[in-house]
């Protein structure tokens, strides 16, 4: 079987299986019997403190930060929710194929900081690199299952990037500006969400079934629950991931 | 019998059909040359085994021992390409780097082995990675030709070594002493220093105009070097190689030009 066979048995099927806009084989909308989980993702033990970052290296960088800023390597808020963690469908989902959405998806250099510190897209879904600063950035993302790269941006060029496999995280830094660190997750299929401020997340459209979710942080590790969804049931659960001092 | 003559034929058709589809995989292609995955693997387990070790991952017993550590060819990423980062290399980039042997590396010139061995072995080296089956190569990168070297373009150089934060790493004057040098490691995470451009040392890649252009266009993959390709012009990176080289001039005479920062 010649591969250009294939491949148009495949263009086929996932032409079939995927409706116009990039949504996922359910279709744009909701499917009626879909269920969610929301849920939070917390904290427990003592929060390393965050430090102030020295950017006097690069007088460019610290006019976005009167104040100066401090790292966000772990961001807890008052009861103990967790920013910046991904909740994702690690099991369940069978070998499903999912088109990546025609929208970007983007990462901002500002202030030379990441924006967002966690940013996650789906394999192959363009992810547009801005430059805010008015000083030269590289973007260097270190993957182990994608393609290493590594690019020079001055002040507003253009730049974008796609990551064709699934990898959580792949981490990403600027070698000019050594403190600049950042996660860019890639899955597969749309069922992830990165938490809020408070710790939240909030997966939807997710066919009834049972499934495995993890739950992933840059510094904290994972932790994972086994849970089964109905027809248009709204499943709350909790992870907690354990800080230990030091970490 | 006949029928045992017929599966005999049969085996030793599909057989062939099977060897020349791996052999397509498995071949390299520079210039006229053709080399060929098994006799580069008889090559590679006399030579090189000792370092990139029998799976090609780098763990060969002598890389303990060794800074910078050997190539690990399963990722697939090569610092000396004519081709984009992030993209595969052309066979003749593999076969440049096998005969010129990186600078300031345990990795030595195989220019004592024949042309036909060397292709023999860029052929091998691609086997460890399935990426060269699934992908091309990057579109080489084009060289226009060098303008003439002048004090003006050299000058303008020294401004790009400031405005693109070159100097972050290789130092203000190109020292290899930026205030990041100390934090710089290579995609496996072991430390590695920018070098000093002053010291007249050799580059990784080759010391050519050209090899300094492309360095500098598709940037060294697997270290903190990055690509300028998308961010400066060819003449400007043209300007670039020209300051470089008059630290290197200045270096063997003894005086240093000094790039003189704008604003600040």
């Amino acid at each position: 079987m010649s591969m250009r066979f294939v491949s148009t048995i495949l263009t086929g099927v996932l032409a079939a299986g995927a409706v116009s806009g990039g949504a996922p084989r359910a279709g744009s909308a909701p499917a009626p019997s879909a269920a969610v989980v929301k849920g939070t993702v917390k904290v427990q033990g003592a929060v390393p403190k965050a430090t102030r970052i020295d950017m006097s290296q690069d007088p460019k960088c610290s006019p976005g930060h009167p104040g100066g800023v401090m790292t966000d390597d772990i961001v807890a808020d008052g009861s103990s929710g967790l920013e910046d963690a991904i909740v994702y469908v690690s099991q369940g989902l069978g070998d499903a194929k999912f088109e990546p959405p025609k929208e970007a998806a983007v990462i901002e250099q500002k202030g030379c900081m990441y924006k967002p510190h966690v940013v996650a897209v789906r394999a192959n879904q363009e992810l547009k690199v801005v430059n805010s600063d008015t000083t030269t950035h590289n973007i260097h993302p270190a993957p182990n299952n994608n393609r290493e790269s590594n690019q020079t941006q001055p002040p507003g060029a253009p730049l974008s990037m796609t990551f064709a496999r699934e990898e959580i995280a792949i981490p990403v830094k600027c070698n000019i500006h050594p403190w600049m660190h950042s996660y860019i997750a890639v899955f597969k299929h749309p069922y992830f969400a990165v938490t809020g401020k408070d710790g939240s997340f909030e997966i939807g459209n997710l066919p009834p079934g049972s499934y495995t979710i993890t739950a992933w942080h840059g510094k904290l590790g994972t932790t994972i629950q086994k849970i089964t969804v109905g027809e248009s049931e709204t499943k709350t659960i909790e992870f907690v991931l354990k800080a230990q001092a030091g970490s | 019998m006949r029928t045992k003559n017929i599966s005999t034929n049969c085996v030793v058709l599909l057989a062939l059909l099977f060897s020349s589809v791996t052999s397509f995989a498995q071949q390299s292609h520079i210039g006229k040359l053709t080399g060929n995955a098994k006799q580069g693997k008889a090559l590679y387990r006399r030579y090189c085994i000792f370092c990139h070790g029998p799976y090609g991952d780098g763990t060969g017993e002598n890389a303990p021992y060794m800074d910078p550590k050997p190539r690990d060819f399963t990722k697939a990423t090569f610092k000396c390409r004519s081709t984009p980062s992030g993209s595969l290399p052309l066979d003749s980039d593999l076969y440049d780097t096998i005969s010129r042997g990186v600078h300031s590396s345990g990795m030595p010139s195989w220019r004592p082995l024949t042309r036909q061995q060397r292709a023999d072995l860029v052929a091998y080296v691609k086997s460890f990675s399935s990426r060269f089956e699934e992908e091309k190569p990057g579109a080489a990168l084009e060289i226009p030709p060098a303008p003439p070297n002048s004090a003006e373009s050299a000058k303008h150089g020294a401004e790009l070594f400031e405005s693109m934060n070159c100097w972050s790493c290789h130092g203000k004057e190109g020292r290899g002493n930026g205030p990041n040098a100390r934090t710089l490691t290579d995609s496996k995470g072991y430390p590695i220093v920018p070098p000093d451009l002053t010291s007249g040392m050799h580059f990784k890649c080759g010391d050519s105009d050209q090899a300094m252009f492309r360095d500098l266009m598709t940037g060294l993959d697997g270290t903190p070097m990055p690509s300028f390709s998308d961010a400066v012009k060819p003449a400007e990176a043209w300007d670039l190689v020209h300051y470089v080289e008059t630290l290197h001039l200045n270096a063997k005479k003894g005086i240093l030009v000094k790039a003189e920062p704008k604003g600040e």
